[in-house]
């Protein structure tokens, strides 16, 4: 199949971008979006144009590097997609296709599709981790937990940071990751003692770093790759609420 | 006073605060209309209800003052939130495609900022009763029934009788009935209420809520205007 492109040109985080339009020819339907892209990519190359930059890694869906907005839909809008694992028969031949980077203040495109989202390792350092003291291994079975809270904290645990939550929240709104990870190791006995520190912490860095409020549009689900649920975040309202109260 | 700090600090206390003054609005939004609904048991039960809260100037004004504390916070929140909101994202996209997110949640600040200007028209229409804007060339202060009181059924009835007035109403309710189906399943999220089992009820009860309100609000001045009640 040929396809039309509408994709993001941006030089660097300074320079001011722009669309411009490009031919993908001879795809093969069973391509994913991103190999649809080195063929594009091989092909401004072999012209002696410069190719386009986008992230990629793992490509199977599991890293949370590839980060392409596909016709107005972070990972393009199949459920529990990521771009990586899209494939070129979701789309008909002639079709044209816009591509862009991932769109908030607090993710500056450093170069074409690439966006730098280091915002959300800074939310992490602040607080999303449990302290252990070292010494010899503890029994992995010893701690009880149970099933229910198990199950949803790994639940929590499947989001994979990719940021298609803030891309796609009208307000560019972190609280959908940040909810996860508060979530992840909240639920668990061995996050008890910092939870709410925790919760305090990784809220002011997301506030400090520019992403938005949560208008509870629900649009930040929708588009999640590892659909995690809206739910995640009424508890990090709670959470935070409790934690800010604490004495 | 640190302890509360946060409220005004960050963007989830702002977002308590929305919730905690959507809820009281929502409360006085419920009994406004069982209070208003008094209409249909005729003259003597609604003037007797206007008579009863005018009669209690404590309470009265303990309730207005109540009212336009919430409304101001409520308010700040808001633009202060969609401020910060759109600072989030100072370039959009190119092809923006809503997914998963209703019509209702995405326009949040543009519906309450016209219940706004309602409620504004609603307050010199029947509170103040300024002549001019009722479009009927009543003086509704001059209306009194058999007992001395202010006739509040006959203000309501020559008050829809004019059919770009009764227009506005139904326009500015359905409004704040669109603001609040998605607003009242909001704030419990916003309080953190809504998790696990609840979370299919809560969702629904934006809509229910609505619905009910909108029914309601709407059976008066359609009744006026479509010549039920005279
Ligand atoms: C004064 C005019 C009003 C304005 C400008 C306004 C604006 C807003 C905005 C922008 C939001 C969404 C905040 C966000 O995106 O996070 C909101 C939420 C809400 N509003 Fe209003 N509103 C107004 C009046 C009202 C009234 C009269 C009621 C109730 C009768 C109400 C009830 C609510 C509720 C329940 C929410 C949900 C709070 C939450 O998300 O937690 N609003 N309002
Ligand atoms: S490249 Fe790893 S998730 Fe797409």
């Amino acid at each position: 199949m040929n396809l039309t492109l509408k994709i993001w040109r941006q030089k660097d985080r300074q320079t001011r971008g722009e669309f411009v339009t490009c031919q993908a020819r001879d795809i093969i339907p069973d391509m994913s979006f991103l190999e649809m892209l080195d063929v594009v990519n091989e092909d401004l190359m072999k012209a002696g144009h410069e190719a386009f930059a986008f992230d990629s890694d793992c490509r199977e869906g599991i890293c949370g590097t590839c980060s392409l907005v596909i016709n107005g839909i972070p990972h393009g809008g199949q459920k529990g997609t990521t771009a990586c694992q899209l494939h070129m028969r979701h789309f008909h031949d002639g079709q044209t296709i816009t591509v862009e980077p991932w769109r908030a203040q607090a993710f500056p495109v450093l170069r074409d599709l690439v966006v730098d989202r280091s915002a959300f390792d800074r939310i992490i350092a602040s607080g999303g981790f449990v302290s252990v003291n070292t010494g010899g291994a503890p029994d992995g079975n010893a701690i009880p937990i149970s099933k229910v809270d198990a199950d949803r904290a790994m639940d929590a645990a499947a989001c994979i940071g990719c940021g298609a939550c803030v891309a796609a929240c009208k307000n560019a709104s972190a609280m959908l990751f940040v909810a996860a990870k508060i979530s992840h190791l909240g639920l668990l006995p061995q996050g008890q003692t910092e939870r709410y520190q925790r919760v305090v912490k990784m809220v002011d860095t997301m506030d400090h770093e520019g992403f938005g409020a949560c208008s509870v549009t629900g649009a930040c689900e929708a588009v999640c790759p590892k659909q995690i649920s809206l739910d995640f975040i009424g508890q990090l309202n709670r959470d935070y609420l409790r934690g800010s109260l604490k004495p | 006073m640190n302890t509360c700090s946060f409220l005004f600090r960050t963007s989830l206390g702002k977002k308590y605060i929305m919730a905690l003054t959507g809820l009281g609005l929502v409360v006085f939004v419920v009994l406004h209309l069982l209070g208003n609904l008094q209409f249909f048991l005729g003259r003597e039960a609604i003037n007797r209800y206007g008579h009863f809260l005018h009669s209690t100037p404590e309470l009265l004004w303990g309730s207005r003052l109540g009212l336009l504390a919430l409304v101001g916070l409520h308010l700040w929140a808001a633009i202060r939130l969609s401020i910060e909101n759109r600072a989030a994202r100072p370039v959009g996209y190119d092809r923006n495609k809503p997914m998963g997110s209703t019509y209702a949640s995405r326009t949040m600040l543009m519906s309450g900022l016209i219940i706004a200007f309602f409620a504004i028209y609603h307050l010199l229409h029947f509170t103040v009763q300024v002549p001019v804007v009722n479009l009927r060339g009543t003086d509704f202060r001059l209306l009194v029934d058999q007992a001395q009181r202010h006739d509040v059924y006959q203000m309501m009835v020559t008050g829809f009788e004019n059919p770009a007035v009764t227009v506005f109403y139904l326009v500015g309710v359905g409004l704040l009935c669109l603001h609040l189906s998605h607003g009242v399943s909001s704030l419990f999220q916003s309080l953190g209420l809504r998790t696990g089992k609840y979370s299919p009820l809560i969702k629904r009860l934006g809509c229910v809520i609505s619905v009910v309100l909108l029914i309601g609000y709407w059976s008066i001045p359609l009744s006026v205007l479509l010549g039920l009640k005279k």
